[in-house]
């Protein structure tokens, strides 16, 4: 797998819910080594998207092309298997078992005599290349903070080596330097050669590490830009109009007298 | 102890090390509500302190014997129990599947003269059948475990005892006298009591030189030495004791060996671990490309097979199987045993040893209560009055941990 290679294409995928049509006809690219950044409002469809791509939807057509080849994601064992690594919003921990098992939850070293000890090293071995703040990985993911929930689901993400990661507002519950080390951990995830999606509402993280910005609207693909892209502009793509409640109370911010 | 060790460079947590940071721990985890084994060994304390004043013989050493010759067959249901409870969900038909089983051993076996062995092999199989369909119509149709488990209850009858509703197992066979006079010689005995402290020992010496070789710390060897060293003593202590009468039965020998071996596969293995991620989330499980159906299917077949052989210790205990096997309180003992040992009816939480302990303070409470020449329906509610009070224990347990940042 080069850099720069196409991993992962999606044509004219749709996913409906009844009466309800989520995505319709989604066009996607995502080349090794750069992160595109999914954006848009509440309802886009943004989470329906990287569901389907986990395989916990099935899109009701369209097709999914897998470094060339077309794929059926029809489970979450599937998707993991082709190489795609989901952190979803809601981190996805079993909150009875300690960071390790959570770390390695289904895909434990030696099955049959599971190896706490190698299995604890690599976990801090990891931990600390994500500059994470555990107190102790042989506590239940219960007595973890919010960020240190979100740093544990990163890490496990990143263990089985996989060829595309999709993080799911990764930096929503983060301070300041935790967001600082998500996105640098991004970065250096890109730089092995994976493919990032990144989903964020926060413009100003999309903006640092995106190479391209594709906007959703109402279940549809509404432009794709990249990091130079304006702020009203994206604004505006993701708004679907320039005349917008961002834009209007730019207008009344800046018109008031200071 | 230098600060160069993995999982000791956080300066915020305390770290407790030697012989009284593990008392601090775990005092620090009793009172967060993490009780553990805690509850059963002070309800057992209490039950013989009351029984034996009431009536001295309760404490002779036949009449544990006879206890744990007792505890064995429930027991061993009680260990399907954990399985299920472990996922949160429940199997109430495993009386009724004890009793279909011991009717299937006396049907094959000695009504059609089948061999022994396959006739038991027979029985086990269809407990395993009769758990594949709950675990399909949890599956496929999202059927509460409870409600299809129920029906089983009702629907699992024992017709094919035929019209005098008992067979007669042979006195002088080997199942018989497995079931009532079988004790294990001593040496084996005391070789079993000081197996398990002897391997503590080995694995505890084992995983302490690969974390330290490994740049992890490990607590020190006083406290795996203590450990084993209690352990070992108070084995030693329990089996010189029963020696004085019988001696300890086979058949909860073999029963121990199940739960030796569910321990294992729930710590130390893959599936093991794919069933506290199932019973904690199972969303979260399903993500992670564990088969949460298969691991359902897994428990509920090995909750019936285990039921149905404990049906066939029982019939083997008692030398007959009988319409009356597996009714009255075989469903709420077995389930009541899991509880009280400390497996949680939540999900998520539990240990296969739970069985063990638990049934030991079920099947005490019986026999004392038995002793006491009490009817026994008032035996059947001293016995819910337990499972009440175990259940409430598990629920504030449940909440204190929550309020404390445990799972």
């Amino acid at each position: 797998m080069q850099k720069g290679d196409l991993i992962l294409k999606l044509r004219g995928v749709t996913k409906q819910f009844g009466a309800v049509t989520a995505l319709q006809d989604i066009e996607l690219d995502v080349h090794a080594g750069e992160v595109v950044a999914l954006v848009g409002d509440n309802g886009a469809g943004k989470s329906t998207l990287i569901k389907t791509l986990a395989g916990v939807h099935q899109p009701t057509s369209g097709s999914i092309e897998w470094c060339g080849k077309p794929v059926t994601l029809d489970s979450p064992g599937t998707a993991l298997e082709l190489g795609i690594a989901t952190v979803f919003q809601d981190l996805a921990l079993c909150e009875n078992l300690d960071v390790v098992a959570n770390l390695f939850l289904g895909h434990e070293l030696n099955p049959w005599a599971l190896d706490e000890v190698e299995m604890e090293v690599r976990a801090w071995t990891l931990l600390q290349e994500l500059a994470a703040r555990i107190p102790s990985v042989r506590k239940p993911i219960a007595s973890l903070s919010g960020g240190q929930r979100q740093t544990v689901a990163i890490a496990r993400s990143l263990l089985l080596d996989p060829k595309i990661i999709m993080l799911d507002e990764p930096t929503a519950a983060l301070g300041v330097a935790q967001t600082a080390e998500v996105l640098n951990l991004i970065e250096r995830v890109r730089d092995r050669g994976h493919g990032v999606i990144l989903i964020s509402h926060n413009m100003e993280d999309v903006r640092a590490v995106a190479d391209r910005i594709v906007v959703l609207r109402l279940g549809q693909n509404n432009g794709v830009f990249t990091a130079e892209t304006s702020h009203q502009d994206l604004v505006a793509a993701i708004t679907g109009a320039t005349d917008n409640s961002v834009s209007r109370r730019m207008a009344r911010k800046l018109g008031e007298p200071a | 102890m230098t600060d160069a060790q993995l999982d000791r460079a956080d300066s915020r947590v305390r770290h407790d090390e030697g012989l009284s940071g593990a008392l601090r721990a775990f005092i620090d985890r009793v009172r967060s509500g993490d009780l553990g084994m805690l509850p059963v060994l002070i309800g057992l304390a209490l039950i013989t302190l009351v029984f034996s004043t009431l009536n001295p013989v309760f404490l002779a050493p036949n009449n544990l014997v006879n206890l744990l010759f007792d505890a064995a067959a429930i027991g061993l249901i009680s260990l399907g129990v954990v399985c299920v409870l472990l996922l949160g969900e429940i199997d109430l038909s495993i009386g009724s599947m004890s009793g279909l089983s011991s009717a299937l051993v006396g049907v094959l076996w000695v009504n059609s003269g089948l061999p022994m062995m396959v006739a038991i092999v027979g029985a086990v199989l269809a407990g395993a059948a009769v758990g594949a369909v709950y675990g399909v119509l949890r599956n496929k149709f999202e059927m509460p475990s409870f409600v299809a488990t129920l029906a089983g209850l009702l629907g699992l009858q024992l017709y094919l005892l035929g019209s005098t509703g008992s067979i007669n197992l042979p006195y002088t066979s080997p199942l018989v006298k497995f079931g009532q006079i079988l004790i294990m010689p001593a040496w084996l005995s005391y070789l079993a009591a000081i197996l398990p402290g002897a391997f503590m020992l080995y694995s505890g010496l084992k995983t302490m030189q690969r974390r330290r070789a490994a740049n992890l710390f490990s607590p020190g060897l006083s406290v795996l030495l203590v450990k084993a060293g209690v352990i070992t003593v108070a084995l030693l202590a329990c089996v010189a004791y029963l020696e004085q009468g019988r001696g300890v039965p086979y058949m909860f020998g073999v029963f121990t060996l199940f739960v030796v071996a569910l321990d294992y596969a729930l710590r130390r293995t893959h599936w093991g671990r794919s069933m506290f991620a199932v019973g904690g989330n199972a969303e979260a499980a399903r993500r992670s490309g564990i088969s949460v159906k298969k691991i359902r299917l897994s428990a509920f077949m090995l909750c019936s097979s285990l039921a149905a052989l404990g049906g066939v210790f029982a019939a083997s205990r008692l030398a007959s199987a009988s319409q009356q096997a597996g009714t009255g309180d075989v469903n709420l003992n077995a389930i009541a045993a899991a509880v009280i040992g400390g497996t949680s009816l939540f999900g998520g939480r539990g240990s296969a040893w739970s069985a063990l302990l638990g049934i030991i303070v079920i099947q005490a409470i019986s026999n004392g209560l038995t002793l006491l020449n009490l009817s026994s329906s008032l035996r059947y509610m001293i016995t819910g009055a337990v499972l009440a009070i175990a259940v409430i224990v598990d629920s504030l347990a449940r909440r204190s941990r929550a309020s404390h940042g445990r799972a």
